[in-house]
């Protein structure tokens, strides 16, 4: 067997120690009950606190778990959190754009839509929200292949079918897109999975930069790109803002 | 792409815990927004007052702050328009214009006993045919008759003269045309309905029941329509600014909702919810426990009325669920539990923490969760207490519909609790009828800033504003009918059993 690494098992002991009970432990009570020298302890007790695992009182010096150590517990972002601190900015994203909205996250081997805007033009329109869409043709698709290794995975194992002439199926190529995507921060999808419709899409952070899902604005192709294959820069522009503002609001979250 | 470009219409909405400017542009697109909240005071269990000079701080500072916020001046705001609380009482010395006490707010209950003495042997229902209203601690006449009581040498004062009243538009308004420096002393119809005070037939005071509530004519401000230049705002960051429109804030949701035709009707979500239906030119007297109210007035048109359900308690069951039960980490995540069912697994949850209210009006109630067995688990409960504020509704449209004979043709709806995609389907199910979310969340801003654009011509009529209207998402009922029958029936009967639980030597 490999050996382990003394100081990660020092730090653990060192949280089960601090979860002991209520009280709080000041340097020479955890060095002493831990059998390290002062200097050891501490230097392991301010790394822990600069990753938010252990806090130390102002007042009286004393060490405590963190913050951080309950939000491991609870880190999955629930997805109608997500919608509720979407709702705002996916409506103003709508109006500006003049075209429908969706928020998607990984679901199974898919795009989950969970929050759907109208185009708005006051046609007849069907609520989309429950819908799955494919995660290797989409742009909200391709952008949580980009930044979600799960969803990665799952597009990389899967069969990517070609839905139209210009669906990119072949690894390599795939592999590429998420390249490009990860560089420039956002993906489009132009007639890839259906002909006729463009959409664009940026991702979704939450307050440590995990990508929990994605914004897309989807339109007529002549309406989404302004040249053949090219999807408007202002479109971008305000997609791009979108997420981010979405992001904002998630890491400002309280817990 | 669009961007904003002037003129702005600025709206203030003057509310129960904030107050809040919102600048909008000629789309109805918000521009800026600035809030700050106010102190709650609670002297006295059941007692709830604010301070209305740290309220017109406030509004002073939100207005500078919304401004500055949208990088505009004055020159491009064609009209500030006001929303407010409603029903929540000041009263302040016109000479110094100082608030001769803190204002009681619509939820203080303190004038529970005089409103019983004011029924005397008629009951709650004294002064329903001109006002619309029972007689309950909510509204403002009670209020100011506690006040003239209660607050030494006001009543001589008053009579003398010196003293004004006014809900919070009026408060607002009269500050922000002057004050002591030849402030507008003005209400709007909308804010007048709910004072208990006013005849609806003829929008004006009634004397009869100022002299049954002992209340001197003399500290009444004049009534205007909703939406209409009452002065200009003399100083600050808007100084030269038309005042130009004021509704009540539940009124102002349904004029934002653009509910212009006869039978359109608008649902606020929040902690409670508020349902309005426009009802014309019709006055319709409720025999089903709802509220008749102006809806709105546009300058010299005819007014428009409404009828009003409220139901206490929908939002703050969630709430209820993640706090005190502890069944839910946030709001949000009541959806995810109750999606993980297909179905409430037969429990039906009556929220009558306080008594039921429209269309039942029974104090002797408390909640129940019926029909449980051992198969029903904390999801089907969060179910159960999403199908509560579903059904909730459907009693109010149905009590509407039985008094007005207008069939509920769509729900528009606003408010916190749209976010929800299960509930919102539900309510479309319950009701029978598409239920539609606009794409501008602060419907009640809106509707003031339409009413003060409508007021200088900054929108032509109501047909503009109607155009403005961008519909987000609309569900639509996919419930077979004979199962929608059979749920409510259960409900129904879960709502039978909370009934006569307060015995009636509890009663307080």
């Amino acid at each position: 067997m490999a050996r382990n690494i003394q100081s990660l098992e020092r730090a653990a002991a060192m949280l089960r120690l601090l979860a002991g009970g209520e009280r709080r432990l000041g340097l020479s009570d955890v060095a002493s009950a831990l059998g390290l020298a002062k200097g050891t302890a501490h230097g392991i007790l301010r790394t822990l606190q600069a990753e938010g695992f252990v806090e130390q009182d102002q007042a009286s010096g004393r060490y405590q778990l963190g913050a951080e150590l309950l939000r491991l517990g609870n880190s999955y972002l629930d997805v109608h959190e997500l919608r509720a601190r979407a709702l705002v900015w996916t409506d103003d994203l709508a109006r500006a754009s003049g075209e429908s909205v969706y928020v998607g996250v990984l679901h199974q081997q898919g795009v989950l839509i969970m929050h759907h805007v109208f185009r708005p033009d006051d046609s007849r329109q069907v609520l989309e929200v429950g819908a799955m869409q494919p995660l290797h043709s989409t742009a909200l698709g391709k952008v949580l292949s980009a930044y979600d290794p799960v969803a990665h995975s799952e597009a990389v194992e899967a069969e990517r079918q070609p839905f139209t002439g210009a669906t990119v199926t072949d690894l390599a190529g795939f592999e590429a897109v998420l390249d490009l995507t990860r560089a420039r921060g956002w993906a489009s999808d132009v007639e890839e999975t259906w002909e006729g419709l463009a959409s664009v899409a940026a991702p979704i952070h939450d307050r440590r930069r995990m990508p929990v899902g994605a914004v897309a604005v989807a339109g007529a192709v002549e309406r989404v790109c302004g040249a053949p294959g090219e999807v408007r820069s202002e479109l971008v522009a305000a997609v791009r803002d979108c997420a981010r503002a979405v992001s904002r609001d998630l890491g400002a979250g309280r817990f | 792409m669009t961007t904003s470009t002037g003129p702005f219409i600025a709206a203030i909405d003057q509310g129960t815990t904030s107050s809040r400017c919102i600048v909008f542009d000629r789309d109805g697109r918000i521009v800026s927004v600035d809030q700050k909240e106010h102190e709650q005071i609670f002297p006295k269990p059941g007692w709830v007052e604010h301070d209305a000079t740290e309220i017109w701080t406030n509004v002073q500072e939100v207005v500078a702050g919304a401004i500055s916020k949208a990088g505009i001046t004055a020159a491009d705001v064609k009209a500030v328009g006001i929303t407010n609380q409603r029903e929540t009482t000041v009263m302040w010395d016109k000479n110094t214009g100082e608030p001769v006490h803190n204002a009681l707010v619509w939820q203080d209950t303190r004038t529970d006993g005089l409103c019983k003495e004011l029924g005397r042997n008629v009951g709650q229902d004294r002064f329903r045919r001109e006002t619309g209203l029972p007689l309950a601690s909510y509204f403002s006449g009670p209020k100011v008759r506690w006040l003239l009581d209660n607050v030494e040498g006001l009543r001589e004062r008053a009579e003398a003269g010196d003293i004004l009243f006014g809900t919070m538009d009026t408060w607002v308004i009269w500050n922000l045309t002057g004050g002591v420096n030849g402030g507008k002393h003005v209400t709007d119809v909308t804010n007048a309905s709910r004072t208990l005070l006013m005849n609806l037939h003829e929008l004006a005071w009634d004397e009869r029941i100022l002299q049954s509530i002992d209340i001197p004519a003399a500290v009444l401000p004049e009534i205007r329509s909703s939406a209409e230049v009452y002065g200009e705002v003399k100083d600050g960051v808007l100084a030269g600014v038309p005042v130009a429109s004021a509704l009540g804030d539940q009124q102002a949701a349904l004029f934002g909702q653009t509910c212009f035709a006869e039978g359109e009707a608008k649902s606020t979500y929040g902690t409670g919810t508020f349902m309005l239906m426009n009802t014309g030119d019709k006055i319709i007297n409720s025999y089903s426990g709802l509220l008749t109210t102006v809806g709105y007035q546009i300058g010299d048109q005819k007014p428009v009325y409404a009828l009003e359900g409220s139901i206490a308690v929908t939002g703050s069951l969630v709430q209820w669920m993640r706090d005190q039960m502890g069944m839910i980490k946030t709001a949000a995540e009541i959806e995810t539990l109750a999606s993980s069912v297909d179905d409430n697994g037969g429990a039906y949850f009556v929220p009558a923490f306080s008594g039921l209210f429209a269309p039942y009006w029974r104090s002797d109630a408390r909640g129940v969760i019926a029909g449980l067995t051992r198969y029903v688990t904390r999801a089907h409960i969060a179910r159960a207490v999403l199908e509560a504020t579903a059904w909730q509704t459907r009693e109010i449209t149905d009590a509407m519909t039985k008094d007005s004979g207008v069939e509920l043709s769509a729900l528009k709806v606003d408010g916190g609790m749209t976010s929800n995609n299960l509930l919102m389907q539900t309510l479309s199910d319950f009701l029978d009828a598409p239920v539609v979310r606009p794409m501008v969340a602060e419907t009640t801003c809106l509707g003031a800033a339409y009413a003060a654009g409508l007021a200088v011509g900054f929108w032509p009529d109501t047909d503009a504003l109607r155009a403005n209207w961008r519909r987000a998402a609309e569900w639509t009922p996919r419930m077979p009918a004979d199962q929608r029958d059979r749920e409510y029936k259960n409900w129904l009967k879960a709502v039978e059993r909370t009934m006569g639980w307060i015995d009636e030597e509890d009663h307080s």
